[in-house]
C-alpha cells in the first residue's frame, strides 16, 4: 500500500481502450502510469468490447508502467459496475473513479477490490484506486474521499469540472487555481499524491511546458498526459537541474555526516539545515534517479 | 552453394553466366579495367535534335535483344519509359533488357510488354507494386531472373562492363540544342542527375527527352554534350506530383519518432557525434526524423558536422542551409525544398552515382560515412537485413543505397519497429539479404536495442547505458510474445522459379529471390 501512495507518477497517459494498436505501443513511451480509458473516449456501444480488450491486454500483456483503469461511474451510469466485475479479476494497479462526488462511492469500488483481492488470495492493497475531482460537489468532499485507505491518489478532471463551474478553460487557468489548491491541500493531508488534469492542445508545447511547470510549482506530483511526445517534455521539467542535484547532495552528505559523527547544529555554504531540508534534498535525489541521472557523476562533480 | 551471408545460391541460374558468390564486404579484388562506349565521330554542324522517339529508335537502330536503360530520378512520376517502349513494341522489336536505375508502380504497365515479348529481361535497384507481385508470382514470364543492384553495385557493373548498355534513353528537365542537361531547371526539374550521369557516360547510344528545350546553353551541366547523340522534344516528360512532393515533413508518428530518437542517443554515446562527423539519413519515416533530434544535440553542444550524404531533402539542406554541415552530396534530391537548395547553396554537391557508393573506384564518398541510419523490412538474429521483399516474400522495395551505406559507414544503424501488423520484424533468417550482418552495427527497434556482437567495442561503449540495450534474441523473444512465431513462408525450390538475383555491391550473389507458395 505504501508503494502505491509513494511511486514516481510523474505522467499517467490516456489510451483509449478500444484501441489494440494504442494499447500494444502504450509501454513504449516511458509514461510513470498508462490510463486504459473505457469511460468518456469510448461510445456507449463500444463500452464492452473496450471493457473486455482492456481486460485481456492486462492478462497478456507485460506493461513496464503502472496500469489504471478508467472506468465508467459505477452509481452514475448502468456501465461502471460491469466494468468492475470484468477489470478486477486482470489485476490492475489502480481503477481511476471519475466523477466522484461522495466517500459512498470510494467504498463502493473498494468492496468490489476487496472482493476479488479475496477471491484470487491476493495481498490486500494489491489494486487501490485514483479518485477524480470533476464537480464542484466533488471538491467539497475531497477531504473525506481523499482519505479512503485505498485511495493512492487524487486527480483533477477540468473538463468537466469548468463546465459546472459555468466557465471556460483559459491560458493562465485562474478558473481552476482553487479547485487545484483545495485538491492538493486534501492530497498532502491525506499522505496521497496528486495528479494534475490534461492539456489538450497537442501542438501547444509551449503552452503545454508553461502549465506543467505553474502545477509542479504548487506541489503536483504530476500531470495526465494525452499525446507520447507530451511525456517528454513533462519528464523534462520534472527532472531537478544539476545545480538542484549537486545541492541536494551536499546538503543530504553532510546530513549523513552529522548523524554518524553526532554532530549538533548542521550547515551548508553557511546555510543553517533543518528538517524539511533534508527532506527536500532526498526528495530532489530520488527524482533525479528516476528520470534517469547518473547522480554518482553529479556527486563527483559536486 | 552456401555463401557467406549463409544463403544457398543454386550452381545454376539461367541467363547468369558467372556466378560469384558473396564471400565479404570486401573479399574479391578486380583485375579487369574500366568499359568504356563506343566511340563515335560527331560531325560539324549537324542537329542533334529529332522530331519524335521513333526517328530516335531508328538513328540509333535499336535491334532485338539488345539493353535499353533508364534512371529513376522522376520516380513516380516517369512517363518516359511508357513513351519509349510503346513505340519499341510498335516498331515490333523484341527481346529487350530494361535496366533502369529503379522502378516504381508508375513502371507497372511493362506486365503488358514482357506479356508481348517486347521486355524479356529486367536489372533494377527495385521492383515494387503490381509489377513486384507479378514477377514474384510469375517468375517464368521473364527470360532470366530480374537482376537487383544496389546503387554503388550498378555503377559498378556499368564501369566494369558488366552491365552494357546499348541505348540510354535519358529523360531530362532541362537541355540546350547541343545536349548540355541539367536536372535544376523547368516544370519537371528533379534536382540531382546522379544515376543518369553514369549511364550517359557509358551506353553506346544516349538519347535525351526533354519537355524544355533551351535556347541559352545551360550550364552547369550534368549531362554534357559530348555524350549526347540525340535529343527528343515531348511536352512532359513526366507527373511533377509523383516527381517531387513539396518539402518531405517529419513523421509526427511516435513510435518513429522514439526509434530516431534511440538513434541518435546512440550516436551521441558511441562517440559519433563529434565535430566534423559525416551521416546519411533516410528520406521517410524514423531515419530521416533522426535529424530533428541530430539538429537539437548539435545546436545545443555546438557541433559543425563535415557532410551529409543523400538521398537530399529539404530538411537536410535546412541544416546545410544552417551552417550544421559543411556539404551535401547528392546523387537524388527528394523534394522540391532540396531542389531549390541545389540549385541555390553551392555547398550542395551533385555527385554520380558511381562517386557516391561505386565499391570499385578509388574513393566512393560512402567509405567516408561515420553513421548511416537506414530502414528494413525485416531484419534477423545474423543481423542480414531484408529491404526488398515483405514479409510473405512479395517484392516491394529496393536495394537502394542499403548495402552500400552499410558497408562505407563506421556505424550502421538500422531503424525498425519490433512487431508491423501481426508480424515480428526479427526473423529467424530474413526473407531475402539486402545488406549482411557483416555490414550492420546496431537494431533499434521500438521496444529495445540489439547490439551486433561482433561489434565488441560497442558493446562495451553502450555498457550502462540508460538506453534499452539486450541482445537480438530477447528481442526476438519480446516480439513473440506480442504475436506469437509466425509460419516460414513456402517457397518454390524449382530453380525455374527464381523471380530474382540479389547482387552485392562487388558482383557476387548474396541472396535469391523464390517465388513463395502462397494460397
Amino acid at each position: 500500500m505504501k508503494d502505491a501512495k509513494t511511486r514516481l507518477r510523474r505522467t499517467m497517459m490516456f489510451v483509449p481502450g478500444n484501441s489494440p494498436k494504442m494499447i500494444n505501443s502504450a509501454d513504449i513511451y516511458g509514461a510513470d502510469s498508462l490510463m486504459f480509458d473505457i469511460e468518456d473516449s469510448i461510445a456507449i456501444t463500444e463500452k464492452d468490447t473496450a471493457r473486455l480488450l482492456v481486460a485481456n491486454a492486462l492478462k497478456t500483456l507485460k506493461f513496464h508502467s503502472e496500469t489504471v483503469v478508467r472506468i465508467n461511474h459505477p452509481t452514475q451510469t448502468p456501465f461502471g459496475m460491469d466494468d468492475l466485475k470484468v477489470i478486477l479479476p486482470a489485476k490492475p494497479n489502480l481503477i481511476r473513479l471519475p466523477k466522484v462526488e461522495d466517500i459512498s462511492e470510494v467504498e463502493l469500488v473498494a468492496a468490489e477490490i476487496e472482493k476479488v483481492e479475496k477471491e484470487n488470495g491476493w495481498a490486500e492493497g494489491t489494486i487501490n484506486i485514483i479518485g477524480a475531482i470533476e464537480s464542484v460537489k466533488g471538491l467539497y468532499n475531497v477531504r473525506e474521499i481523499c482519505k479512503h485507505p485505498r485511495m493512492a491518489a487524487i486527480a483533477l478532471g477540468a473538463e468537466d469540472f469548468i463546465a459546472n463551474l459555468k466557465t471556460q478553460r483559459t491560458k493562465y487557468g485562474i478558473e481552476l487555481y482553487y479547485a487545484r489548491s483545495q485538491i492538493l491541500m486534501a492530497a498532502r493531508d491525506a499522505e496521497i499524491q496528486c495528479m494534475d488534469t490534461v492539456f489538450s492542445d497537442v501542438k501547444d508545447m509551449e503552452g503545454f511546458a508553461a502549465e506543467v511547470t505553474r502545477s509542479k510549482d504548487m506541489g503536483f506530483d504530476g500531470k495526465s498526459v494525452i499525446h507520447p511526445k507530451q511525456i517528454v517534455e513533462v519528464h523534462r521539467i520534472y527532472t531537478p537541474t544539476d545545480i538542484q542535484i549537486t545541492k541536494a547532495l551536499k546538503v543530504l552528505d553532510a546530513y549523513k555526516d552529522s548523524i554518524e559523527n553526532h554532530k549538533g547544529v548542521l550547515a551548508v555554504d553557511g546555510k543553517m539545515i533543518d528538517g524539511p531540508i533534508v527532506v527536500r534534498a532526498q526528495r530532489i535525489v530520488d527524482q533525479a534517479k528516476a528520470a534517469g541521472v547518473n547522480v554518482e557523476e553529479k556527486r563527483e562533480q559536486a | 552453394m552456401i555463401n557467406a551471408a549463409g544463403r544457398d545460391i543454386p550452381e545454376q541460374i539461367k541467363g547468369i553466366k558467372d556466378i560469384k558468390l558473396y564471400k565479404g564486404e570486401f573479399a574479391y579484388t578486380p583485375s579487369t579495367v574500366k568499359a568504356g562506349k563506343k566511340i563515335r565521330v560527331g560531325i560539324p554542324h549537324t542537329d542533334k535534335i529529332l522530331e519524335n522517339i521513333d526517328a530516335s529508335i531508328e538513328k540509333i537502330g535499336l535491334k532485338d535483344g539488345q539493353t535499353i536503360s533508364f534512371h529513376h530520378h522522376l520516380r513516380n512520376g516517369d512517363y518516359v519509359m511508357k513513351m519509349v517502349v510503346e513505340r519499341i513494341a510498335a516498331k515490333g522489336i523484341k527481346d529487350i533488357t530494361i535496366a533502369s536505375s529503379s522502378l516504381s508502380p508508375c513502371h507497372d504497365f511493362l506486365i503488358n510488354y514482357i506479356e508481348n515479348g517486347t521486355v524479356t529481361a529486367l536489372e533494377s535497384s527495385g521492383l515494387r507494386g503490381e509489377l513486384g507481385k507479378y514477377l514474384t508470382k510469375n517468375p517464368q514470364a521473364l527470360k532470366k531472373p530480374v537482376i537487383i543492384r544496389s546503387h554503388g553495385g550498378r555503377a559498378r557493373a556499368i564501369e566494369a562492363g558488366e552491365l552494357h548498355i546499348d541505348a540510354a534513353f535519358m529523360a531530362v528537365p532541362a537541355c540546350d540544342h547541343l545536349g548540355n542537361a541539367t536536372g535544376r531547371k523547368g516544370k519537371s526539374a528533379f534536382g540531382s542527375m546522379g544515376y543518369a550521369m553514369i549511364d550517359s557516360a557509358y551506353a553506346d547510344n544516349v538519347v535525351l527527352i526533354t519537355d524544355n528545350l533551351m535556347e541559352d546553353p545551360v550550364y552547369p551541366y550534368s549531362i554534357p554534350q559530348t555524350d549526347v547523340d540525340y535529343i527528343v522534344k515531348v511536352d512532359e516528360i513526366g507527373d511533377p506530383a509523383g516527381i517531387a512532393s513539396g518539402a518531405i515533413r517529419m513523421t509526427k508518428s511516435p513510435t518513429q519518432l522514439l526509434l530516431a530518437k534511440y538513434a541518435a542517443e546512440i550516436m551521441e554515446q558511441t562517440g559519433v557525434l563529434k565535430e566534423g562527423f559525416s551521416m546519411q539519413m533516410g528520406s521517410g519515416g524514423a531515419s530521416l526524423a533522426v535529424a530533428k533530434f541530430i539538429r537539437e544535440k548539435m545546436e545545443k553542444q555546438q557541433i559543425t558536422g563535415s557532410f551529409g550524404i543523400g538521398g537530399i531533402t529539404g530538411i537536410f539542406a535546412d541544416m546545410l542551409k544552417d551552417g550544421l554541415f559543411k556539404a551535401a552530396y547528392d546523387t537524388q534530391t527528394f523534394d522540391t525544398a532540396a531542389i531549390e537548395s541545389i540549385k541555390e547553396n553551392p555547398n550542395h554537391i551533385e555527385i554520380s552515382a558511381s562517386f557516391y557508393a561505386n565499391p570499385w573506384n578509388a574513393g566512393p564518398i560512402v567509405n567516408n560515412l561515420d553513421t548511416v541510419i537506414l530502414s528494413a523490412t525485416e531484419v534477423d538474429l545474423d543481423f542480414n537485413v531484408n529491404a526488398i521483399t515483405d514479409s510473405n516474400g512479395i517484392c516491394m522495395g529496393a536495394s537502394g543505397g542499403h548495402s552500400d551505406t552499410a558497408a562505407g559507414a563506421a556505424l550502421t544503424l538500422i531503424v525498425v519497429p519490433l512487431v508491423r501488423g501481426r508480424l515480428p520484424m526479427i526473423r529467424d533468417h530474413v526473407q531475402n539479404v539486402v545488406t549482411p550482418g557483416d555490414s550492420v552495427d546496431v537494431i533499434i527497434t521500438d521496444r529495445g536495442i540489439a547490439i551486433n556482437p561482433k561489434r565488441k567495442d560497442l558493446v562495451e561503449k553502450l555498457q550502462g547505458s540508460s538506453l534499452p540495450i539486450c541482445t537480438i534474441e530477447e528481442l526476438q523473444k519480446i516480439a513473440y510474445e506480442f504475436v506469437g512465431k509466425p509460419e516460414e513462408v513456402e517457397l518454390s525450390s524449382d530453380d525455374k522459379d527464381i523471380v530474382a538475383v540479389i547482387e552485392y555491391r562487388d558482383g557476387s550473389i548474396i541472396d535469391v529471390i523464390r517465388k513463395p507458395i502462397l494460397d
